[in-house]
């Protein structure tokens, strides 16, 4: 934050100079396409709250714009084109599967920049960013593992990406922690976004018997469904709290304000620069919400486990991890490195049921 | 008072007129509904409508985005017409990819001159083969084209996402779930430099004119038309329904196939989870809009295609949310299917009757 401080008169300097010296100083333009509705309450309405923290922070020095519910097919290509054919500077393409439009249309306009989330392909004008979410499953793995009485999680997943898989075996290490007897169910609804199929897949959960309901994917729905029968939750993406006053624990909250703003500023500064980004809770892109609707005692642990993830006390993938045919894939007291966490693909011995392929 | 009376012989001239009546109202109601929100009416529908046509690749964009479209509603239009209802295009369109991508990509490391040719052909095939299925149900079982043909989308779209998420999945991908990209052989050629304009168009227009020399100077559409109108006449003509019914669907499915595989050879250039935002259901309202007729789906396919960039657009310059697309594509088919009264039947005057 310290950086961030610092950047801040510089830009506001050199941006003055600039006014005074060319009488009126072009806006720089910042795009954004969303994969979703802006919203959804969850992963597009955060990345919409970053859009609208750098228009609150530069105010008349950028401008902002942004393409909503785009289609992860043939329609990216042309979007990300677009934004970049009408004057925008900087453009944050936010889901995976805008990866390679993004860098095709990156590689076509080398002047301009672009910020991919979640991605792997890099180049000199197309930086990556993303957050260890998994820090954050790992304590709703820890809530949910003290809290639950059938000893059933029921989980709401999307794809059967590495993000995804990681933030299940995550949150099953973590409840494991607590709890060995725990099992966890999960149900894919190969979508996003989808309120319906999110909650009838909760539903079918807490049919089977969950008592606890947590989804990666980007709507309140099946957080929605847990308040409606009377189980406990988690928020995805964002602050659910107002979806489920009864039912939410807790909520992994995706904060990209301070990196985006982060980013708007090297734009105007002229600093800007390619990266890879996988911010923590350390770094402020991973927050928890208040805990609630658990005991004291609980809250305590829960917050005794977040800090010690953001000092670097624990990390979540610490061996010994053995994969579900026994072979250990993380060593006793090693943890998992960056490269094994970005292509999990397996899932950690005690889950049940095998990886959709 | 106003009274509808049914006509003796539906309007032709109604019929033509009627899209143009419903593209004017519709644009009536996008002015009310952007100035109620607070939007400049007319700098709205500009950016909407015209000013995806100011520049060249605003222009090739269009007709890509119309391309594949243009290319099911064609064959859709030849089958509604024999009222064969295949409501499935959009699986046909996805096993077509399908079937083409997974030749390509098995073929990877070929630069060999004839891997596109066969691409191109393992997609009209694969998407015969899924057009298929539901003929062979209908015209074997009795089973209704409209629900087996709907139902094997899903499949279709499960089908290749269970493909890319596993035996298709790019072995430097990292686990994610896309196919390798496709190797230049397998990619169709670009008509114009620096865009995305690929030889998809030709297949269009050559399916149109296919679709109107078949439909207006063959026999075989004769037979399609007769049936279409009445079975019982198609019957006593000796014509053969089960014949019919197979070569509405293979025609249809085959060239959603052609459809499918051009779009993943000329703009994805890989198989992801993700191909289509709809076209095979966006084609069905094209074949309407166009009067089922070859020569009317290429404007009604521009127009669609044109909304949807139109709508891009006006988000990232007016500032307006993605439903307007949605808003002006249902706003666009109740006013066509409303004026479409108007073809089979007239308002008048009437007298009032005394109570």
């Amino acid at each position: 934050m310290r950086a961030l401080s610092l950047g801040g008169p510089a830009a506001v300097i050199a941006l003055v100079c600039m006014v005074l010296a060319g009488g009126a100083l072009a806006q720089a333009r910042i795009g954004f396409v969303y994969v979703g509705p802006i919203g959804d309450h969850g992963w597009t309405y955060r990345h919409n709250e970053c859009r609208l923290a750098i228009e609150r922070e530069f105010g008349d020095a950028v401008s902002t714009s942004y393409v909503e519910n785009v289609s992860e097919g043939p329609d990216a290509e042309r979007v990300v084109r677009q934004l970049a054919t009408t004057g925008h500077d900087l453009i944050f393409t936010t889901s995976f599967g805008f990866m390679n439009p993004t860098a095709r249309v990156a590689q076509r306009f080398p002047k301009v920049k672009f910020e991919h989330a979640t991605g792997y392909k890099r180049a000199d004008n197309l930086a990556t960013y993303s957050a260890r979410f998994y820090e954050g499953r790992y304590i709703s793995g820890v809530i949910a593992g003290t809290m639950t009485k059938s000893n059933r999680i029921g989980y709401v997943a999307s794809f059967p990406i590495p993000e995804v898989v990681r933030g299940i075996n995550a949150f099953f290490l973590g409840a494991r922690s607590v709890n060995p007897d725990i099992s966890i169910s999960m149900v894919w609804v190969n979508t996003w976004y989808d309120p319906g199929k999110e909650s009838d897949a909760a539903t079918t959960l807490i049919d089977q018997g969950a008592d606890i309901i947590t989804s990666h994917t980007d709507s309140p729905a099946p957080l929605q469904v847990a308040q409606t029968r009377g189980v406990l939750g988690f928020g995805q993406a964002s602050d659910m709290h107002a979806f489920a006053p009864d039912a939410q624990l807790s909520a992994i909250i995706d904060n990209w304000n301070p990196y985006c703003v982060a980013r708007a500023r090297a734009l105007l500064d002229g600093t800007w620069t390619s990266t890879d980004t996988w911010g923590g809770l350390d770094s402020g892109m991973v927050e928890m919400a208040a805990y609630t609707n658990m005991p004291e005692e609980v809250a305590v642990l829960a917050r005794k486990t977040e800090e010690a993830i953001r000092s670097g006390a624990l990390h979540p993938f610490t061996g010994p991890i053995r994969d579900q045919s026994g072979n250990v894939v993380v060593p006793d007291g090693q943890v998992a490195d960056d490269g094994m966490l970005l292509g999990m693909d397996f899932y950690v011995e005690g889950i049940v049921g095998s990886l959709p392929n | 008072m106003l009274a509808i009376e049914p006509r003796r012989q539906p309007s032709r001239a109604w019929s033509l007129l009627s899209p143009a009546i419903a593209i004017a109202l519709t644009l009536c109601v996008g002015a009310l509904l952007f100035g109620l929100a607070g939007r400049d009416p007319g700098h709205a529908l500009y950016v909407l409508f015209i000013q995806p046509l100011t520049s060249t690749y605003g222009l090739t964009e269009l007709l890509v985005k119309a391309t594949p479209l243009i290319l099911i509603a064609t064959g859709l239009a030849i089958g509604f017409r024999a009222n064969v209802w295949n409501i499935g295009a959009e699986g046909q369109y996805t096993v077509g990819a399908l079937a083409g991508g997974g030749l390509a990509l098995a073929f990877h490391d070929s630069t060999s001159p004839l891997l596109l040719p066969a691409v191109l052909l393992a997609g009209c095939a694969g998407g015969m083969a899924w057009g298929a299925i539901p003929a062979l149900l209908r015209t074997r079982f009795n089973v209704n084209e409209i629900l087996s043909s709907l139902m094997l989308t899903y499949v279709a779209i499960l089908l290749l996402s269970w493909l890319v998420h596993g035996p298709w999945r790019d072995p430097d991908g990292y686990n994610f779930p896309e196919s390798r990209l496709l190797s230049d052989a397998a990619t169709l050629p670009i008509l114009v430099d620096d865009t995305r304009l690929h030889a998809g168009l030709l297949f269009a227009l050559l399916a149109v004119a296919g679709a109107w020399v078949l439909m207006g100077r063959s026999v075989v559409g004769f037979q399609l038309r007769v049936s279409g109108q009445s079975r019982i006449a198609a019957h006593y003509a000796g014509y053969s329904t089960t014949g019919l019914v197979w070569f509405a669907l293979l025609l249809s499915g085959g060239l959603a196939g052609l459809a499918g595989i051009s779009e993943v050879s000329g703009t994805i250039n890989q198989l992801l989870p993700t191909i289509s935002p709809g076209y095979g259901f966006t084609a069905i309202i094209v074949a309407f809009l166009g009067r089922l007729h070859p020569l009317g789906i290429i404007p009604a396919g521009l127009l669609i295609a044109l909304s949807y960039i139109g709508g891009e657009l006006a988000q990232i310059e007016v500032g307006v949310p993605a439903a307007v697309t949605g808003i002006f594509q249902g706003v666009l088919l109740f006013f066509l299917l409303g004026c479409d009264l108007l073809t089979g039947y007239r308002i008048r005057l009437a007298p009032v009757r005394g109570t």
